[in-house]
């Protein structure tokens, strides 16, 4: 037995040189792709670069002589970090209310989208084919077409001008149940039944043996509503009257006014209203690209 | 009450209850509300029914087909970039070449601009595309002996920055979508394949994209909506909804001009009726070929 498997060795000497020049082309390659991958990267990283340099800088200068990597360090100064910290008006004002409006957003969108998910992953029941075929029809109505009427619909209601209007509308998101869906079908069956020969109820099945386990898929998901309601615009831009009541993007956008003296808080209030959404993806990172690749398109 | 706890029968419904509210309310009764708006002409105060006369206007307005063809040239453009190129990238970072630590950090730093608002990636875009010859894209074609271009004030120029825009914004998300389907193709697969003699080129083109149809399939779907719903890339690069001569006017920068800018909602509605029949005019048949509607019926 042993003997036919071991080859003759003068085979064996020519597989070894095959494998050094194997091992050699790998690591060619290897390099290769880090070369790519570098430039591809650093390439990505560009606007963030110009952008920071662009703080220690006078905003007029910028705006009229547009960015670009280079920095007089000369003129360089803190100022417009400090005016940021110092008197930057509304700004911070807008800040808190974007963290609220987010933070609020990703609870009340990851608790009921996984709520709903639920029904949908664990239960067969009269309609549920067609209405699941509404969730994925609802992810291919452009919002833009259905935004006048239902900013129509906000007013009937008397909730123009409240962050009601903007985070209800997207509580029982599309994309979010889907990947809960998805990411609960592989979640053991035994765990319902065994909940229920203890006499839990449906409810309680759901909120106490497999919330806890929907952990990973959370990571991922408040990544992307975090994301996606931080730099929402246009739906903020229509549903908000009052400037005190804006967001961080709406906030920003009119500071670029073609008389403004406001480019200095403008672009270092840009770089600086990127920082928080990064602490937050760093954080969940790990989260993130797992659960990404845990629930997303199988099948 | 007691019942209604226990029973696996009546649960599913309050389970899916508030996504039925959440649409009814806010997806179906709007989309319902511009349909019958889109027949109608509405002034403040007053609302008289005109029949199609909107979509009759539509059709005769040129402006309209500005933007049908602008926001069709954006979306194909998309699709030519963030397909193949986040798709190869893809490949390289599931090859078993090179370190998984370094290939995660390239990872995350390409996913760092989808974290980034269009309205601050467009104020950097938008200054980095700056007519002034110390704009950085003007550096870079100065350094090759090239002229400073005014390039948004181009049509070819214009849309140029907004590929590029896209291209910064998606490509990272993209990758993480097909490392999703790429992972999920069995190792036999490749094996089979190597068995037969099969070169890395011909992997990748007959197991590996083959493999990829559902998470292809998944991706142009929101590619389409995302190119066909274009708006605050142009907005934000033009500083507002006026380009020059329009070269970068969408069909939902027509239908925010038409319905918020001049507050003729009739005519708005009818803009939006066309944009979500366009959309799924593309994305349905697509989704039924593919069989996507069926595989989610068990």
């Amino acid at each position: 037995m042993s003997q036919t498997l071991t080859p003759p060795k003068s085979a064996k000497r020519v597989m070894s040189n095959e494998g050094k020049a194997a091992k050699r082309r790998v690591r060619l390659n290897s390099w290769l792709m880090y070369i790519v991958m570098a430039v591809i990267g650093l390439i990505v990283l560009v606007p963030f670069w110009a952008n920071f340099l662009a703080t220690f800088q006078e905003g007029r200068m910028i705006i009229t002589g547009g960015l670009n990597l280079g920095i007089d360090l000369a003129q360089a100064s803190l100022d417009n970090w400090v005016m940021l910290f110092t008197d930057s008006g509304m700004y911070f004002t807008w800040f808190a209310n974007s963290v609220f409006i987010t933070v609020a957003q990703v609870i009340a969108t990851l608790a009921v989208s996984a709520f709903v998910a639920y029904g949908f992953a664990m239960y067969e029941f009269r309609g549920k084919t067609a209405l699941f075929i509404v969730v994925l029809l609802l992810m291919s109505v452009p919002f833009e077409m259905m935004m006048l009427p239902l900013y129509i619909q906000i007013n009937d209601f008397g909730l123009q001008d409240t962050y009601t209007a903007i985070i209800i509308p997207f509580m029982a998101n599309a994309v979010t149940i889907l990947f809960f869906r998805q990411f609960l079908r592989g979640i053991p069956r035994e765990i319902v039944e065994a909940g229920r020969i203890d006499g839990v109820s449906e409810f309680g099945i759901f909120f106490r043996l497999v919330f806890p386990l929907m952990k990973p898929a959370f990571g991922a998901m408040a990544i992307l509503t975090g994301m996606m309601s931080w730099n929402n615009f246009l739906w903020p831009l229509l549903a908000l009257r009052s400037s005190e009541k804006y967001t961080l993007p709406i906030g920003l956008n009119t500071l670029l006014t073609p008389y403004g003296n406001n480019y200095d808080l403008l672009l270092v209030g840009s770089f600086f209203s990127m920082i928080p959404i990064f602490i937050l993806f760093l954080a969940f990172q790990r989260f993130f690209i797992e659960g990404m690749t845990a629930g997303a398109v199988k099948g | 009450m007691r019942k209604l706890l226990y029973s696996p029968k009546i649960a599913p419904y309050i389970f899916v209850l508030p996504f039925i509210l959440t649409v009814l309310i806010f997806w179906v009764s709007p989309l319902y509300k511009a349909g019958v708006m889109s027949t109608q002409k509405i002034i403040p105060g007053s609302v008289e029914n005109v029949g199609l006369a909107n979509y009759d206007r539509l059709f005769g307005d040129r402006l309209f087909w500005v933007a049908l063809r602008n926001s069709l040239t954006y979306m194909i453009g998309t699709l030519l970039i963030l397909i193949p190129g986040p798709m190869l990238l893809a490949v390289l970072i599931n090859s078993k070449l090179g370190s998984e630590r370094l290939k995660a950090v390239f990872k995350s730093v390409m996913f760092i601009p989808a974290l980034t608002s269009v309205v601050v990636a467009g104020i950097v875009f938008k200054l980095i595309f700056s007519e002034s010859e110390t704009a950085l894209m003007n550096q870079i074609i100065g350094a090759f002996g090239l002229d400073p271009i005014k390039w948004l004030k181009t049509q070819a120029g214009g849309f140029f920055a907004l590929y590029i825009l896209a291209a910064w914004r998606w490509t990272g998300v993209n990758i993480l979508y097909f490392l999703a389907g790429l992972q999920a193709i069995p190792n036999d697969y490749y094996e089979a394949a190597s068995i037969d003699g099969a070169s890395s080129w011909q992997k990748f083109w007959h197991v590996t994209v083959p493999s990829l149809k559902p998470t292809i399939v998944f991706v142009l779907t929101i590619s389409v909506y995302g190119g066909l719903a274009m708006f605050l890339e142009s907005y934000m690069l033009y500083g507002g909804n006026n380009s020059p001569q329009n070269i970068g006017l969408t069909i939902v920068g027509y239908l925010y001009r038409q319905g918020i800018e001049r507050n003729d909602l009739g005519y708005a509605s009818a803009v939006g009726v066309v944009l979500l029949l366009l959309v799924l005019a593309i994305n349905i048949p697509q989704l039924i070929a593919t069989g996507t509607f069926k595989k989610e019926q068990h």
